[in-house]
């Protein structure tokens, strides 16, 4: 069978199975997306990671109280722990000088060894129900059943219901709890909401992909809407699709893979949509940061180069031996040659037998970088107090920077000064 | 004699532990630890797919080489995609442990690794690979391994302490006296990657995360004086394993979780005992 015929057999109502686990994981990573965007942004990432491990407890107990497998008795047991955990971390971190990450660290492990413990306790008492009980640790993904994506769906809703009404509250908290408090809102009311929700959610969400990969579930699709967008509506609606595509993708993958487990082939194309946003992101990615950072180096090398003929040629003469040029500035005679045709190509330069002919264009060009550079140095003398000596460093790297505008406003405040603190003439 | 060979071997593990944990703690990267302990799956995997055995050599070298590898994840992440610290550690790890599954689900059918022994780890079976030493005495495989890792650990940060320990507390110091800042990071990198790896095969990544992060914990909760911190998490770790080894055996209960349990009660022990004495001189002081 060719992977598309996979696809379609997949997607026809006769497979009902697969399609029901593929909407219930796409449903799953929906809400975790969601509600992980906030803990991303509160820079609290692996707080889903204390969490997922601090369930066990909490289930085991519920497990002894009850002797009986029943779903609700394990996410009662389940939310309860979680919480637990979670004021744990916080009190612990209010109340002693350690840090957070020795904090979660601990808790995750401490609450998953009582978990352990317990599990074992139950496993050795030899209670013929115990059996389903590893699911809780290592996930079952592919035996979903209709009821699990009735609960999966619940929860999906609950999430975007509530971060749709305190989207607000959610995201000021985000970002400045400071300035919540400030507000008036009611920050500790916020907080506890989007604790339940993230418990809830990791609690349903460890029994799909299991205790370690859960964080993930969490983190990853916030972490690569983050690097798409500024706008916090959009990155719910990014990190929502990535966790719903990936949901569906990873069951689809680990079925045509033949018992492939499916809770890490989530995670895997979760990580790969992230990749892709943390590399190609439009203004944040890797390589959108690399080209402005390589269009701002040829700009300074341009201007720098352009300012040297225009010196070297006294501020007025037009034509300059191009050995004159490497020799006095000590360019490496390739390097400059690169600079020098990128200027021919802009027409502010022309280049004819071994000597460089500033035209009109070029010169203003050359006369606006050092103008500003001579108007910042009269700036810095005069509002900074500094000496003369002390100033040309800073111009030398502002010079690049200054808008128009700013020039404007600089000539104004200066009152259009003639010469600089080192008697140069201003060139207008 | 199957007791002393169990304690002995979480007390190796918990010295280590606790050695590379109170610098860890001090440099806020505990988490960092964490996510050593379970990026390191892919890495057996692939020493035992090319080895062919679960044989201890091997593994080491390929999970050292992926403990080292999720760590120059997590740089590049923070570094170079500006992505914040704690999302860094978490997307690496995860996907580090979700390709070892999937590898191991392919291919290693029949091989003695699941994530069940990644989580719990096999103490209690420690005793059945001996190794013999001198004479009628050996001594269990792991803890040979473990104990020869603990030699090194300790010979290490003894010859590299002055350079530690001001990276450690006083990095921007340490920058502007010209202090190889770098690369004391990543010799303690090192020393935790291959601390995680000895000690988690034979006592569960859990284990190891609770021993990184809880002795060290609770040594700096009733010291100052980072030297005495050392000496006390490392026997703060043995008294753990002694009480939890016990409790375990009487309760018919798995040794990790129990040691873990254990750790958690004397954490809170400490933590209730400072925060009395806090108020106690805050009483005083008033």
């Amino acid at each position: 069978m060719s992977f598309w015929e996979h696809i379609t057999t997949f997607f026809s109502a006769e497979n009902y199975t697969l399609f029901v686990v593929s909407i219930g994981s796409g449903v799953l990573c929906l809400a975790a997306g969601v509600v992980g965007t906030f803990t991303y942004l509160r820079k609290r990432a692996l707080i889903g990671d204390v969490i997922s491990h601090s369930v066990l407890p909490g289930v085991a107990i519920a497990f002894m109280l009850s002797g009986v497998k029943n779903p609700f008795y394990f996410l009662t047991g389940a939310i309860i722990s979680g919480l637990i955990s979670i004021w744990v971390v916080d009190y612990v971190q209010s109340n002693s000088k350690l840090k957070p990450d020795t904090i979660l660290a601990l808790t995750l492990s401490v609450f998953f060894g009582i978990g352990i413990v317990l599990l074992t306790k139950i496993q050795h008492s030899g209670n013929a129900a115990q059996s389903g009980l590893d699911s809780f640790l290592f996930g079952k993904a592919a035996s979903m059943g209709m009821l699990d994506i009735q609960v999966f769906s619940a929860i999906a809703i609950l999430n975007v219901i509530c971060v749709s009404i305190f989207l607000r509250g959610f995201s000021t908290i985000s970002f400045d709890e400071h300035y919540a408090k400030s507000i008036g809102l009611n920050v500790s009311l916020i907080k506890s909401l989007l604790a339940i929700l993230t418990v809830v959610t990791v609690a349903i969400g460890v029994q799909a992909v299991g205790v370690v990969l859960m964080a993930a579930l969490l983190i990853t699709p916030a972490a690569g809407a983050r690097f798409l967008t500024n706008s916090i509506q959009l990155m719910l609606i990014y990190a929502g699709s990535f966790g719903f595509l990936s949901g569906i993708t990873g069951v689809v993958i680990s079925y045509t893979g033949n018992g492939m487990p499916t809770g890490p082939w989530i995670v895997v194309v979760l990580s790969v949509f992230a990749l892709v946003g943390i590399l190609f992101g439009k203004r944040k990615g890797v390589f959108a940061r690399m080209r402005i950072r390589q269009s701002n180096h040829i700009k300074i090398n341009n201007e720098n180069v352009l300012k040297d003929i225009y010196k070297l040629g006294n501020e007025g003469q037009n034509s300059l031996p191009l050995a004159e040029l490497i020799e006095k500035e000590k360019y490496s005679p390739v390097k400059v040659r690169t600079v020098l045709n990128r200027l021919e190509k802009k027409d502010l330069i022309d280049l004819v037998r071994g000597f460089i002919i500033l035209n009109e264009k070029g010169k203003l060009a050359a006369q606006e970088v050092i103008r500003k550079h001579r108007l910042w140095e009269i700036y810095l003398t005069k509002f900074f107090q500094l000496d003369a000596d002390h100033i040309h460093d800073d111009a030398e790297g502002i010079e690049h920077i200054i808008t128009p505008e700013i020039e404007k406003e600089l000539i104004k405040l200066l009152d259009r000064p003639e010469v600089d603190p080192h008697k140069s003439k201003i060139p207008y | 004699m199957n007791d002393f060979y169990v304690i002995f071997t979480a007390c190796l593990v918990a010295i280590n532990c606790s050695l590379m944990g109170s610098f860890l703690v001090m440099r806020r990267m505990v988490m960092i630890g964490d996510a050593i302990s379970h990026a390191v799956l892919p890495g057996i995997f692939i020493a035992y797919y090319f080895s062919g055995s679960t044989a201890s050599f091997p593994m080491l070298i390929g999970a050292a080489g992926s403990g080292i590898l999720a760590t120059l994840m997590i740089e590049w992440f923070t570094k170079k995609a500006k992505l914040q610290s704690d999302a860094s550690i978490g997307i690496s790890y995860t996907l580090l442990f979700a390709l070892g599954i999937i590898l191991i689900s392919k291919y290693g059918a029949n091989a003695d690794l699941d994530q069940q022994c990644v989580l719990y780890g096999e103490i209690e079976y420690v005793s059945l690979w001996l190794q013999p030493i001198i004479g009628g005495f050996s001594l269990p495989r792991q803890a040979v391994i473990l104990l020869v890792v603990c030699v090194v650990l300790v010979s290490a940060v003894a010859w590299g302490y002055k350079g530690l320990f001001i990276t450690t507390f006083d990095p921007n110091f340490a920058l502007s006296t010209g202090v190889a800042v770098s690369f004391w990071h990543y010799f303690l990198m090192g020393g935790v990657s291959l601390t995680t790896v000895v000690s988690f095969e034979s006592v569960g990544a859990i284990l190891v995360i609770a021993f990184l992060s809880g002795p060290p914990a609770i040594a700096y909760l009733l010291t100052e004086d980072f030297k005495k911190m050392l000496f006390l998490s490392a026997a703060i770790g043995i008294v753990c394993s002694f009480i939890g080894y016990y409790f375990a055996k009487a309760m018919d209960v798995s040794v990790a979780g129990a040691i873990s349990a254990v750790i958690g009660i004397l954490f809170a022990l400490a933590f209730i005992f400072t925060k009395l004495r806090k108020s106690k001189v805050d009483v005083i002081s008033a």
